[in-house]
């Protein structure tokens, strides 16, 4: 089976500036990946190389199973992207029918197929005001609807709740859901994490422009856990010797907090404790939010 | 296909951004002021007239085509600004406000998008000329029943210059942002404007230099050369022979070749080729 996307070492550098360093990554095709990283990390530069908007500098991609540029598989993308602006003095209708037509499809199509993505959005009362009277999560609305018209095999959203009241928020999900229920590829961008954790099968976490870990989203929140031990008599070298289960041990007074990848470690952390003489009162395990996660593997120096 | 899509839009663009009804009616003030001003100075100078009939007819004949060529002079720089003025800002615009981005990731060309603006742009300014300088004729021709002579290569000429200020606003556009590329075409208008007075000095002193520098800024931008040629089309054959027409303010003594026109066909072509082709490897 091809990948929906596959990109090999894609760089791209702004003069000095490396956006994106060499993006190595695969997604199968009809599942939802998440693109995660901090601000500036490139993964909006990432979407545009993938989409033509920015000829990467080095490195290759394959989106549905063709080389970058090919437009016969560019017909079948769909493409929110960050800060959607537009032509705000066409109304929604005229908007969704301009985009509909660049993507060649026919006007009979074209006209269902707008009726259906306005009902979908919630936009059908509106759908002959001019955009520039929209508030800013309409407008995302109606860039979504745009990215669906032509029932995308593979779907780009980048950050597409920004913008987005409770409602809208909740919609967005129940139309990711929906999509991957039909088969289709969605790469998602996002910063709101709890969504991420719904939404996603997998997950990327990308800083500088390159990964730095890919895993099933499911097997990295059920797996991670942290770990609180209350003891007596832990001396240095009692909590160095516990680096063994983990790079991140931290260690505050009579607790120490540590973090492993399988919860299958902790007998492992107790009898290793015990052995040492330690008097054990609590060894608390608890599940990590992405969010942990997602500071945890790109760090807090926010990566700029 | 995608290119009377884009320039579909840009003519949309123009109606609903109320360009078009602005350019309309300043259009429409013009004409009233032109066609008043034409009514007094027709009233001033012909009653001062000899009564010989044959006189007569050739002095009114020749007021009417230097009122006529002065009110084509003023479309036409009407019509240079009004395609500098929509194109400036139509891609550096939809590049800076990133309108353009969900549009170039369409199965469609980049070029299409550049040649369906040039499409749409070339349709307004056609129907932008059609009016006006059917309106300035029009004067004339209600008033006294003049026409100038040859006015389809005439307007066809205004119209070559038109297109021409148009492409290399849009070639600027493609790789500037909006204010550079006024700064750059108020610049190319500036050279051709002052070139072109220069060369009919040089002409009417027959200073070799001056001559020189009006060849050498119409190569830079064979506008005005243009417009220069267009008033000489239109100028009576007998105002030919003695080698003058009336441009505007100034009278055209030294008349560009169709070697400059062939030149400026060829300019434009290559104005829009790099246009072309910048926007095509442009990181958006
Ligand atoms: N057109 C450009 N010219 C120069 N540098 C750019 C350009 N676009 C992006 N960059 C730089 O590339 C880096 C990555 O930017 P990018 O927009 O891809 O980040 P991002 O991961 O999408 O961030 P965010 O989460 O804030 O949206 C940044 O350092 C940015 O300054
Ligand atoms: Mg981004």
């Amino acid at each position: 089976m091809t990948h929906a996307i596959e990109t090999i070492n894609l760089r791209k550098e702004f003069d000095e500036n490396v956006a994106v360093r060499g993006l190595t990554l695969q997604v199968t095709q009809g599942e939802v990946f998440g693109f995660l990283g901090p601000n500036g990390a490139g993964k909006t530069t990432s979407i545009k190389m993938l989409l033509g908007l920015v000829a990467p500098t080095a490195g290759s991609a394959m989106l549905l199973g063709a080389p970058l540029g090919d437009r016969a598989v560019r017909a079948r993308i769909g493409f929110l992207p960050e800060h959607f602006r537009f032509h705000d003095w066409l109304s929604a209708r005229e908007f969704l029918d301009l985009h509909g037509r660049l993507y060649a499809m026919s006007a009979s199509r074209l006209r269902s197929r707008i009726n259906e993505l306005l009902d979908l959005v919630g936009l059908t009362p509106f759908r002959d005001k001019q955009l520039r009277t929209f508030s800013k999560g309409m407008l995302q609305r109606v860039g979504l609807a745009q990215a669906l018209l032509n029932d995308p095999a593979l779907v780009f959203l980048d950050e597409p709740t920004s913008g987005l009241d409770p409602v809208g928020r909740r919609l967005v999900r129940d139309i990711i859901r929906d999509l991957r229920a039909r088969g289709t590829t969605i790469f998602l961008n996002s910063h709101l994490l709890s969504e991420v954790e719904i939404t996603c099968d997998r997950v990327a976490f990308i800083k500088h422009g390159e990964v730095l870990r890919v895993s099933e989203l499911k097997s990295l929140v059920n797996g991670a856990t942290s770990v609180t031990i209350r003891a007596d008599s832990l001396t240095p070298p009692i909590i160095a010797g516990l680096q063994q289960w983990s790079r991140d041990v931290r260690a505050d007074g009579a607790q120490v907090t540590l973090t492993v990848s399988d919860e299958t470690a902790l007998p492992a952390i107790n009898r290793y404790l015990v052995a040492q003489n330690v008097a054990v009162y609590a060894l608390t395990p608890q599940h990590l939010s992405l969010e942990d996660l997602f500071i945890q593997i790109v760090g807090t120096d926010g990566g700029l | 296909m995608a290119t009377f899509i884009i320039a579909r839009l840009t003519f949309l663009e123009a109606i609903r951004r109320r360009i078009l009804l602005s350019a309309f009616l300043l259009g429409v003030a013009f004409l009233i002021l032109y066609t008043w001003g034409f009514y007094l100075m027709r009233q001033e100078a012909l009653p001062s007239v000899p009564r010989s009939e044959i006189s007569s007819a050739i002095l009114r004949s020749g007021l009417n085509n230097f009122l006529t060529l002065a009110g084509l002079y003023a479309v036409n720089f009407l019509a240079i600004a009004m395609g500098a003025l929509v194109s400036a800002d139509t891609l550096a615009g939809e590049i800076g406000s990133g309108t353009i981005q969900a549009i170039v990731a369409k199965p469609v060309r980049r070029a299409q998008i550049v040649l369906g603006k040039w499409v749409g742009f070339a349709g307004l300014l056609a129907l932008y000329l059609v009016l006006m300088v059917g309106g300035v004729m029009a004067v004339a021709y209600v008033l006294d029943g003049y026409v100038v002579p040859n006015v389809a290569s005439g307007v066809a000429l205004i119209y070559l210059e038109a297109l021409l200020m148009m492409s290399v606003t849009l070639m600027c556009s493609s790789m500037f942002s909006t204010l550079a590329t006024g700064g750059v075409i108020f610049g190319l208008y500036g050279i051709a404007f002052i070139g072109g007075w220069v060369e009919q000095f040089g002409a009417l002193l027959q200073n070799q230099a001056a001559v020189n520098i009006g060849v050498v800024s119409s190569l830079i931008i064979p506008s005005e050369a243009l417009w220069r040629r267009a008033a000489y089309e239109m100028t009576p054959p007998l105002a030919q022979v003695i080698g003058i027409s009336f441009s505007g303010p100034m009278f055209t003594v030294s008349v560009p070749s169709d070697a400059q026109i062939v030149y400026a066909v060829g300019y434009l072509a290559v104005a829009l080729a790099i246009g072309v082709r910048a926007f095509a490897r442009r990181d958006l």
